[in-house]
């Protein structure tokens, strides 16, 4: 994201742009594990909605459709607090790329 | 009564892409809140987890008009806002009808310590606004520095645990009694474990005539150290020992709004988290002891002030 300078800035430290926060996908700090999505299982209760820290449930015409994985930060809390017996949602082990920056 | 479903399909004011640490109980609690108002919302924020997380240059995930103010004058900023708002509104230069809402956040950094005196003022004042406090009983944003909020025994960078010694060894200052000092109509203590007890919280908040304020406990997995993914669990075990009891006070009036059938030991809540891992060394025996007698006191305190107010 380019950086405005000091002469291109809105007058009074203003940002115009609101929400413009949804180019930071913080779905790129999730190591390890990532939720997965059972639809026979869900019942619909939008826990996993309420309880996402990071907005990644996506909902779509009013129904629970799974991840948006560009958000997700893989902490757990959707699986957790899944009330059905068999659950809706599992957390499944994820491959991470280790991307090593270039030493300067 | 409101459902999650048609909840989860209202607009986003608090959107995406924040930089809030895994398992972080403030968007939770700001999911609700934001929710509980149809009407157009102004809010100012104290430095904080919030403030920061949110608002990293260049990028903004709110969807509202919001003001960042100084750690100690969230409440100051608002009541500015919302008192030029009644001066337009008497110039005719803001319709009669059109309503807006103001609301303050802050951290209990911001809100117990730091903010408390504007916040005193502002209410005092009787500005109409709506204050929340998201308390996680730390200075979490800047390394987990004990806050007038953090418990009895509890280690924090500045209250360290070790051989000489136990963690913070003063108790909780209580600020919703304090608020409730102050005669507004409306306090009330919530959790974001019972989302509908939050939800109707903050519609009565922003409804009252006059300033609300609302106690709001957060989970925080970075300080608090647990496994983020049993925030939830951890927030239903505050209210089931009673360290965080949910209650609401309406014109002086209190009602506790969650009731435990069997009220569960301390010990529960303190085996949960790292914070309070040392308190089980022998020496420490006596802090676990304390922290049961001060819960124990404090709820009986509450029923009774509960039982006075539901006689006519």
């Amino acid at each position: 994201m380019k950086k405005e300078t000091w002469t291109e800035l809105a007058i009074g430290a203003l940002n115009l742009q609101a929400g413009n926060s949804v180019s930071n996908l913080t779905g790129t700090w999730r190591s390890g594990r990532k939720p997965e999505f059972i639809e026979d299982n869900c019942i619909q209760c939008f826990f996993c909605w309420l309880y996402c820290p990071h907005f990644a449930v996506r909902v779509e015409e009013g129904k629970v459709t799974g991840f948006n994985y560009d958000y997700c930060t893989g902490c757990g809390l959707c699986a957790e607090e899944c009330p059905t017996k068999e659950k809706a949602i599992v957390m499944v082990k994820e491959e991470t790329k280790i991307i090593e920056e270039g030493k300067k | 009564m409101a459902k999650l479903k048609d909840l989860a399909q209202m607009e986003d004011r608090l959107v995406a892409g924040h930089g809030m640490c895994l398992g972080c109980g403030i968007p939770l609690i700001f999911k609700i809140i934001l929710r509980a108002t149809e009407d157009p919302l102004i809010i100012a924020n104290a430095t904080g987890c919030l403030e920061v997380c949110t608002t990293i240059f260049p990028r903004t995930a709110w969807n509202v008009s919001w003001i960042h103010s100084a750690f100690e004058n969230a409440a100051s900023t608002i009541a500015g806002v919302e008192a030029m708002y009644k001066a337009l509104k008497n110039k005719g230069k803001i319709p009669a009808d059109k309503k807006i809402k103001f609301l303050g956040v802050g951290g209990d950094g911001g809100t117990y310590d730091i903010g408390l005196q504007a916040l005193s003022g502002a209410v005092e004042r009787g500005h109409e606004f709506v204050y929340v406090c998201y308390d996680n009983n730390v200075y979490a944003n800047t390394g987990g520095q004990r806050s007038s909020a953090t418990p009895l025994g509890a280690s924090a960078t500045t209250a360290p645990s070790g051989s000489k010694s136990p963690g913070k060894i003063q108790g909780r200052k209580d600020l919703a009694q304090i608020m409730v000092a102050h005669k507004i109509p409306y306090v009330a203590q919530a959790s974001p474990h019972r989302w509908q007890d939050l939800y109707n919280k903050a519609k009565k908040a922003f409804e009252a005539v006059g300033p609300a304020f609302l106690n709001v406990l957060c989970l925080c997995p970075t300080e608090w150290k647990y496994d983020e993914s049993k925030g939830i669990k951890l927030a239903q075990l505050a209210a089931d020992t009673c360290v965080w009891p949910l209650y609401e006070v309406e014109n002086g009036r209190y009602k506790i709004n969650y009731k435990p059938k069997q009220k569960k030991p301390v010990l529960e809540w303190l085996e949960s988290q790292g914070r309070f891992r040392h308190l089980f060394k022998e020496e420490n025996a006596w802090i676990i002891e304390k922290i049961q007698q001060d819960v124990d006191r404090d709820w009986e305190w509450l029923t009774r002030l509960a039982e006075i107010s539901s006689r006519p």
